[in-house]
């Protein structure tokens, strides 16, 4: 049976869930409003302080599930009324507060926020600058430190507290990595859908004569511990999808043709970084600007695939789905546009799937069976560079390859920094934003340490070997895998 | 012009499409038919319980292994006159 890790997680599936059926129905526009009735059927209130409050965000929970304001081109936002809970105050002084004579924290202050009543500190809220002196300062531990998690969470200090005391988010530095979003313990980040496109498409697909193909990330291996990989996949097809297809096909192709990008500019521009991740890469245009040039110019396995798939079939759409949150922004990037048509997280398949009321433990087996052992390794750290040292060996290219695996995005922004400097060592930085590498996306169903040994048992069966093997019959020659870098949009 | 599409969806590609697809290229240019016939890939052409699927223009799906290939494109030149 499914489990969810979180009641933040079944939230959220309920709304989708909801919304789904009744896109599928065709009666969203007008039962929209029904939806928080059957999450929160009430009398009395589930997790807040009263059922009306409930209801008002599940109101935008299906707000965001059907595609959020679009005029906002940011992935994530803030639902105002789920996010009141946090304490504002980071620093606050405790009851192991002595009351001293030494008043080491007053002295440590450097905007004076701090004053003694009776036998004890108090810190001016209006006036704490959140520096966290008064925390080192002090001999007996009495300053309690407690940063709102959105802000912990976030690697590029986008999210700030209005005067409303409410998270706010900086677009302009935003990665869209969804750390915040799986991070807020009340779910109130969220990330917009493309559920209802996704299910409008599959349902006109036959008037419209397009062929509507799901693309999943290798991810998928660890997601659904309670069925078969197989079932997965029969399930999707049920959905009304033309057939299944394994992102780590595109991985293959990004592999070969970023080793002879690699092989190519190294002599001339010293190292190169991948562009897989799209977290990664819009971390470094946001906050290393000028190391922009390195980013490796071949797009990303998703968008590879959705290339070769639309190669053999000019009626085809695209769905991604996957773990991520980024990838739905980088299908919509300029330069890359026309190739992956929608994503899904597995989070919103799942409730596809379980809106239809398709029990995925009771379908068959299909087969999933695209890629090479090195295309579906890419969804852990360190894949791509076991992919790239394969390429060169296999295809005997002549490069001088000495890669650095960034775990995470502090790994990367450690590395980038050192890039900055030019004190790097090596000269190929793999990155990605989320530990673990996509296994460890915010919209996974399932973060646990097995995971990666999952990835790698899925590899193993793959049936072709390596990347030659698993190319051996498509025209690459005649596909473009380069990402148009002219303009940035 | 005649198109052979191979199907290379998962069913068919475990059951060997990419062999029937290198084997009609090497038939292809052993018989020099480049001009005549192309082979595109296609995912899934719906009968994945067959063996590997293969479709000509718009006839009808038929099944298809390595051993034959040759047969097959014999019968083609034959038929269509291709
Ligand atoms: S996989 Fe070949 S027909 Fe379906």
């Amino acid at each position: 049976m499914r489990k969810f890790e979180t009641d933040v997680q079944l939230v959220k599936y309920e709304v989708l869930k909801e919304v789904s059926k009744l896109a599928l129905e065709g009666t969203l526009q007008e039962k929209q409003r029904t939806i928080q009735k059957i999450v929160d059927p009430g009398p009395k209130a589930r997790f807040r302080c009263c059922i009306y409050k409930e209801r008002e965000i599940t109101k935008k929970r299906v707000k965001l599930a059907m595609g959020g304001d679009k005029r906002n081109p940011n992935i994530i936002e803030v639902i105002g009324a789920a996010c009141d809970e946090c304490p504002i105050n980071r620093f606050t002084i405790t009851e192991a507060c002595r009351g001293c004579l030494a008043h080491r924290c007053t002295e440590a202050c450097p905007v004076n926020a701090i004053y003694h009543v009776g036998q004890r500190a108090y810190i001016n809220q209006q006036k704490c600058i959140e520096c966290g002196k008064c925390k080192a300062a002090c001999p007996y531990n009495a300053v309690s430190d407690v940063m709102r998690p959105c802000r912990r969470a976030c690697p590029v200090d986008a999210l700030s507290i209005d005067d409303d005391k409410k998270a706010v988010i900086d677009y302009d530095k935003c990665i869209q990595c969804g750390a915040c979003v799986y991070q807020c313990p009340f779910g109130a980040i969220m990330d917009k859908s493309q559920i209802v496109d996704v299910i409008n498409e599959l349902k006109n697909a036959r008037l419209n004569k397009t062929n509507v193909y799901a693309v999943v990330a290798p991810a998928i291996s660890s997601q659904f511990t309670f069925a078969k990989i197989g079932q997965v996949i029969n399930a999707i097809k049920k959905i009304g999808f033309h057939d299944v297809v394994e992102a780590a096909l595109g991985a293959d192709l990004i592999a070969l043709h970023e080793t002879n990008e690699f092989a190519d500019v190294i002599g001339e521009k010293g190292f190169l970084t991948s562009s897989c991740c799209p977290a990664f890469v819009s971390f470094i245009q946001k906050k290393y600007p000028s190391l922009e040039g390195n980013i490796s110019t071949s797009v990303s396995p998703m968008i590879a695939i959705s290339r070769l798939i639309k190669q053999t079939d000019e009626n085809a759409k695209i769905v991604f789905i996957g773990p991520c949150v980024a990838k739905k922004t980088e299908a919509k990037n300029s330069a890359v546009s026309g190739s992956t048509d929608y994503v899904l997280t597995f989070e919103e398949l799942c409730a596809m799937i379980d809106s239809m009321g398709i029990d995925i433990e009771a379908c068959e087996e299909d087969d999933l069976n695209n890629a090479s052992f090195f295309g579906r390794i890419f969804a852990r750290s360190g894949g791509l560079t076991e992919a790239i040292k394969h390429v060169i060996e296999e295809y005997n290219i002549e490069a001088d390859f000495k890669p650095i695996c960034c775990d995470g995005i502090d790994e990367c922004d450690k590395t980038l920094k050192m890039a900055k400097v030019g004190k790097l060592e090596s000269n190929f930085i793999e990155g990605m934003a989320c530990s673990g590498g996509c296994i460890g996306g915010p919209m996974s169903l399932h973060h646990g340490h097995k995971d990666r040994k999952e990835v790698d048992k899925y590899g193993m069966q793959a049936a072709e070997k390596g990347v030659k093997d698993s190319l051996r019959i498509f025209e690459i020659e005649k596909l473009n895998l380069h990402r148009s870098t002219g303009k940035k949009k | 012009m005649t198109t052979i599409q191979v199907c290379i969806g998962s069913a068919c590609h475990l059951k060997g499409s990419y062999s029937v697809i290198n084997k009609l290229q090497s038939v292809i240019k052993e018989k020099q038919l480049d001009k005549q016939i192309v082979i595109k890939a296609a995912f899934c052409l719906g009968e994945c319980t067959k063996a590997v699927s293969v479709k000509v223009d718009n006839h009808p799906i038929q099944s298809l292994d390595e051993t034959g290939v040759e047969g097959f494109i014999d019968a083609l030149l034959a038929e269509e006159g291709v």
